[in-house]
Order: structure tokens, then sequence, then C-alpha cells
């Protein structure tokens, strides 16, 4: 009789290298980076609906609540957490975008725009995070 | 050498995967619109930080804010799906768990995408 057809062979076949094996270039680094923040700002979703459905109800239905865990230490972790992916999802989708138009790929040009991209994202989720801070947010009162 | 297509696989030009280039260009579309409508999104967010109950209320029951608020909700998902769906298909290679992985991210994003519709209608119709 036949053996199973997926039964691992006795001898290993020999395997390309893998993610383990490389010094991890910058580029590598930005393409997971794009798909780990994608995930996070997929769950991240999860507190849009929060608020939203904290302000549908009303004077008295949890919004306090909500405003009160978002400015606790914890709250304002995850928040920071949300705005750099989004800022990174952002910047880095851009450049996705530039790639699909052919534009980009030189060695020199994606790895210096892989380093902008790190700290234009970090800078920009500080600089949204010091504005609310210093007390200028909620300028749609 | 004469393609071993059928004139019919030819015609229909939709290669190995069966649906063409048809998500790829769904994502690149739906990233291009979600960069203005998130720029809007961290106008709208910061300006609401730490605000009370009232300037929400306010904010959302005009007609453009909830319109620009549920098209950032509906677009942001969809691209959403498209991308934990591209994961999916490059780490899962069980199709039965990958059908599953599948059903419960359209699950979420319907689920997560109808309770702020459904509160941005609240605060703008009721």
């Amino acid at each position: 009789m036949a053996e199973n057809p997926q039964t691992p062979i006795a001898h290993p076949r020999p395997l390309s290298p893998h993610l383990t094996i490389y010094r991890w270039p910058l580029t590598m680094m930005t393409s997971i980076t794009h798909r780990i923040t994608g995930m996070a700002l997929t769950v991240g979703a999860l507190i849009l609906a929060w608020w939203l459905v904290a302000i549908s109800n009303g004077l008295d239905g949890g919004y306090q609540t909500f405003m009160a865990l978002a400015a606790s230490p914890l709250g304002m972790l995850v928040l920071f957490g949300c705005t750099c992916a989004l800022a990174y999802h952002f910047f880095s989708g851009i450049r996705h975008l530039a790639w699909d138009l052919g534009y980009g790929f030189d060695k020199k040009v994606s790895e210096r725009n892989s380093v902008l991209i790190f700290t234009l994202s970090f800078f920009s989720a500080v600089v949204l995070f010091a504005i609310v801070w210093t007390g200028h947010g909620g300028y749609l009162q | 050498m004469k393609s071993l297509q059928t004139p019919l696989h030819r015609v229909k030009g939709l290669g190995s995967s069966h649906s063409g280039t048809g998500h790829f260009w769904r994502e690149r579309v739906s990233a291009a619109a979600l960069i203005p409508l998130s720029l809007w999104f961290a106008y709208a967010a910061i300006g609401l930080a730490g605000t009370t109950t009232s300037a929400p209320l306010q904010f959302f029951a005009q007609p453009v804010n909830a319109f620009l608020m549920a098209s950032f909700v509906i677009i942001s998902l969809y691209h959403a799906a498209m991308g934990v769906q591209v994961v999916i298909d490059d780490y899962v290679h069980s199709a039965g768990t990958k059908i599953a992985l599948f059903l419960l991210v359209r699950l979420f994003v319907i689920a997560t995408g109808s309770a702020c519709l459904i509160a941005l209608l609240r605060i703008s119709v009721f």
C-alpha cells in the first residue's frame, strides 16, 4: 500500500536561509514594522468604536469613564502606541504607494527613507502628544 | 511555444490566484483614500482630546464630521480586512484554518464597523 504522501521523508531537505540567518537590514525592519503596526491598528479600531459608542450614549453614558481611562498612565501608553503605529503606517504606506508607482527602489534611497520614516513617525507621535499635554488639544470645544 | 491555457482562462486573465489583481488594487485605492482621512482624523481626535461630553456630541452632530468619520471607519476597516488577509495568506498554510480566520476577520470588521456607524447615527440623527 502507498504510504500517506504527507508523511515527512526521513532525510531532511535543504532549506533556503530563513529569517534567523540574516543580519536585519533596515528595509526588512520597515517591512515587518508595517505589518505589525497594521495588525495593531486593526485591534486598535476597538478603541475607536468604544470612544464613539461612549459619546453616543450621551451625557452620563460612559464618556467620563472612557476619558478617565484614557488619561490614566496605562491608557496614555496604549494611546501613544496607537499614535506611533498610525503615524508609522501612514508614512510607510505613502512609501509603499510610491514603490507601486516605481519610485524609491534604489538601495541608498530606500535605506535613507527607512531611517526617515522611523524618525518622522516617532517625531509626529511625540508632537501630537505634546499638543495635548501642553493644553493645546480640545480646540473643538 | 503555444500557451497551455484554455482560451477562456486566458480571456479571464485572472492567473493562478483566480482573483486577478483585484485585491491588490482595492488595497491601494483604499490606502490612497486614507491619506487625507487620517489627517482629518488626527485633527478631530486632538481637537476633542480632554473635552467634556457635549463637545464631541456637537462635533459629530454636524453632517460633514459624521460623514468624514463614517468614511474613515468604513475605509480603514475595509483596508484592515484586506491587509490582515494578506498576513493570513502568508503565514497560515492549512486551508481550513485559513478560511476560519478569514471569516473571523470579516466578523470582527463588520461588528466593529457597525458599532461605530450605529453610534454615529445615534449622535447625528437622534
